[in-house]
């Protein structure tokens, strides 16, 4: 295959550049480089070249070419005439939407509680909650495919159950960075609030949420956009009849790469564009929107 | 007389089993600039926070011009606080940081109806009311047109101001303040010193200073009261504090201080140094004091003129005076002069009536410093005394070896170990016969106390004193040796701080 071919050239180009690019230092220095930062920086301009911008940009090239690589909007037209496909995209960002909208509901008063809580075991519940990240996903899942069999909740709410899936499986990527970001808060800036008359209530509202947009955007980040993707959850507990983006993209890739480059083209533009609004989301307006 | 604003009336803290605040009970006049100053961990802080309410006292009361209010939230109390490193909101500029209190104010407005009846409404202030509070603060703290930046590009001192602005624009009655110059530099330091009291004269309100800065203390303050271990040892105006040190904590932490023992020879006649000086307080003749010489009271002249002759051992220069220390046989005594002395000049020293404070020491026992031996007996004034080693560290027992093993097991060599040794007054007995005791000396005085003689016996190398009483009827001057039975001697491990400032050697 012509693309495996390509993918090992430019693996190895950037394995010999590097080296190249090391032994080069060595020549002219005449002794055992000492390290700047420039140079201790070559390695990562290398792997960010190779592995993030060259891929991409073949996806570029992919989806704009043809089988014969002749360069063609044939698959954008199909993409955005096929209404299977882009409701696809909307059923996709919903379950997104509503999987990062319960996770957010759940882990901020989490995060909150053992944040503020002067309670001296409270890594322990803090670890609780992170454990399941450590046990392989797949098997996690499977568990809780089987739970809804036995239940009998498999194949009957398909949407819940790739959702509660989704959820079980983010949720911890939620509590981290809002915990982080609540534990950096200074004690003092509580007791300031405090101190010039504000309640509870307009103390949460005026300092500890404003503050805790950093970890609520990271969270919203690392949980939006994996959902739309994984597709294994989908899957597994959609009992094969929610289709996400992710599962597209997988099954063109087997037969058809162009489209496949295409659709993943497209959703790295829609992760584009809500990484922008999220990015944006600075104002005191916005942050109470994130938390809907 | 003055109101008192705030009262603490016997406020105990304790954080968790560790007591911070130790029955600590005093009032603020209204209107004053009070600060309390001590070394970090005396408990200053935390008596700040329960009056700004963040901190709850285990027991006692805070009285707000006399109603309790050692219960009540912060959000409730009419203080506001400068805290120590600001605590600014990141996330508002300059106008929101300053405006927060007062959007969370509400005040009470009258009107009147239709039919001409008052009425009264909670009511937030209006936009513009704001506005107008916000500008007049930040004139108070010269940041005029500061109310677009952002924190983060404000310097510490600027950072500092705007602290300030925040906490009076909500016109408390009591300004609570934090260390607030803690984390400036020195000449920011001194500025911020010189309008904080100018702001203070303009406000007209209580502020309520803490700091472990004695300087800042004595320059800002109308009264101080100095803490320590979480007791307040001495409460008074500086001038007061300065020149009259309740004990030798005030006077070692106020100021430099050469604190000496001594024994009165008789009223207003003290001995310290080997030599007698007139004094201007009274005790008790025979009696053990501490006495303090601030180091600008000794003044140096010709070797023959002087009431003491030292080496000079260190000199250094300090901008406008030079601290010289003069060693006197065991004595190191530290003089501030503006006339420099070279290293190993022998000088004169004198000191004036007024320049020589005396105060009770802290314990009314014999107390020495002591080096534990290697058999576990203790040396101290000119003597080897047996003792009780295992006292230092509850729990602990002596091994075959005379290693000291503690309550965890830990082996112990107290081989040289340095210790401050007690002994009571009613637990010395001499007698005749030299080698009976653990040391020996003279008899120096003998005072009828009415129905005992109280005794001084002073050994002839260190010339250290026992005090102690007794029935018997001794002759001055007779040689005899000192008796201490083992268990009546007390031990208890030195602390450095401590040992470093003695002059002499007995603490």
């Amino acid at each position: 295959m012509s693309t495996t071919v390509l993918i090992l050239i430019i693996f190895g180009a950037a394995l010999l550049l590097g080296a190249g690019a090391l032994l080069a230092y060595r020549l002219v220095r005449g002794h055992m480089p000492h390290f700047t930062r420039k140079a201790l920086g070559i390695p990562y301009a290398v792997f960010l070249i190779f592995f993030v911008i060259a891929p991409m940009l073949v996806i570029l090239v992919y989806a704009f070419t043809d089988r014969n690589m002749h360069f063609s909007f044939a698959n954008f037209v199909k993409f955005f005439s096929d209404p299977t496909k882009l409701s696809t995209i909307a059923y996709s960002i919903v379950i997104a939407l509503i999987t990062t909208a319960v996770c957010l509901l759940i882990a901020f008063p989490v995060a909150y509680i053992l944040a503020r809580s002067k309670m001296k075991k409270k890594y322990v519940i803090l670890m609780l909650f992170v454990l399941p990240m450590w046990i392989n996903f797949v098997l996690r899942i499977n568990a809780i495919r089987e739970l809804f069999n036995w239940i009998g909740l498999l194949g009957e709410a398909n949407y819940f159950n790739t959702v509660f899936g989704m959820v079980y499986d983010f949720l911890p990527f939620m509590i981290l960075p809002i915990y982080t970001t609540l534990m950096k808060i200074e004690e003092s800036l509580y007791e300031a609030s405090a101190d010039l008359g504000a309640g509870a209530f307009t103390t949460f509202f005026r300092v500890t949420l404003p503050l805790s947009v950093p970890g609520v955007v990271s969270g919203v980040t690392m949980v939006f956009l994996p959902s739309m993707t994984n597709y294994v959850v989908s899957d597994m507990l959609g009992n094969s009849m929610v289709t996400i983006i992710g599962k597209f993209i997988s099954e063109y890739f087997a037969s058809d790469w162009h489209m496949g480059s295409m659709v993943a083209l497209v959703l790295l533009i829609v992760v584009f564009v809500s990484t922008l609004l999220t990015g944006g989301f600075k104002s005191e307006e916005n942050v109470r929107g994130a938390n809907l | 007389m003055a109101e008192h604003i705030i009262e603490l009336q016997n406020v105990t803290k304790y954080y968790d089993d560790n007591l911070v605040i130790d029955n600590v009970s005093f009032y603020v006049n209204k209107g004053e600039f009070i600060t309390f100053l001590g070394p970090s961990g005396c408990g200053k802080t935390t008596t700040l926070r329960m009056i700004a309410g963040f901190d709850l006292p285990t027991s006692g009361k805070i009285l707000l011009h006399g109603e309790d209010i050692s219960r009540l939230p912060p959000n409730k109390r009419p203080v506001n606080t400068v805290f120590q490193r600001y605590a600014l909101f990141p996330h508002f500029n300059v106008f929101e940081n300053i405006a927060f209190g007062l959007k969370c104010k509400r005040v009470l407005n009258t009107y009147r109806n239709a039919q001409g009846e008052e009425y009264t409404k909670k009511e937030r202030l209006s936009k513009k009311e704001i506005a107008e509070k916000v500008r007049k603060a930040l004139e108070v703290v010269d940041l005029e047109g500061f109310e677009k930046r952002s924190i983060s590009t404000l310097s510490g001192g600027q950072q500092q101001r705007v602290a300030i602005a925040r906490a009076i624009v909500n016109e408390p009655e009591i300004l609570l303040l934090d260390e607030p110059l803690g984390a400036l530099d020195l000449k920011m330091r001194k500025e911020m010193q010189i309008e904080l009291k100018e702001m203070h004269r303009r406000l007209g309100i209580t502020f309520i200073y803490v700091t472990h800065d004695q300087e800042e203390a004595l320059t800002m303050s109308d009264t101080i009261v100095v803490m320590s271990d979480g007791v307040v040892q001495q409460i008074g105006t500086p001038t007061k504090i300065y020149n009259e040190p309740a004990n030798t904590f005030v006077a070692d932490f106020i100021g430099e201080s050469n604190i000496i023992n001594g024994t009165m020879v008789s009223e207003k006649l003290v001995r310290f140094c080997g030599k007698n000086f007139v004094c201007l307080d009274e005790f008790e003749t025979g009696e053990q004091v501490d006495v303090v010489v601030r180091p600008e009271d000794i003044a140096m002249c010709a070797p023959e003129q002087g009431t003491l002759v030292g080496r000079v051992i260190s000199v250094v220069f300090k901008g406008i005076h030079y601290e010289i220390t003069a060693q006197l046989g065991k004595y190191e005594l530290v003089i501030n002069s503006t006339e420099s002395r070279k290293v190993g000049d022998i000088i004169g020293m004198k000191i004036a009536p007024d320049g020589i404070h005396l105060m009770k020491p802290k314990y009314t026992t014999n107390v020495f410093d002591g080096v534990i031996t290697k058999h576990n007996t203790v040396e101290f004034a000119d003597g080897e005394f047996e003792c009780d080693v295992t006292q230092l560290y509850p729990g602990s027992h002596i091994d075959e070896e005379e290693y000291l093993i503690t309550a965890s097991g830990e082996k112990i060599d107290l081989t040289g170990v340095e210790v401050r040794v007690e002994v009571g007054l009613y637990d010395i007995t001499i007698s005749d016969d030299a080698e009976a005791g653990g040391t020996t000396g003279h008899i120096i005085s003998i005072i009828y106390k009415g129905d005992h003689y109280r005794l001084i016996v002073r050994t002839e190398k260190e010339e250290e004193d026992f005090v102690f009483a007794t029935d018997d009827l001794w002759n001055e001057n007779d040689l005899v040796s000192v008796i201490i039975p083992k268990d009546k001697i007390k031990l208890s491990l030195k602390q450095t701080e401590e040992k470093k400032r003695l002059g002499g050697n007995e603490a």
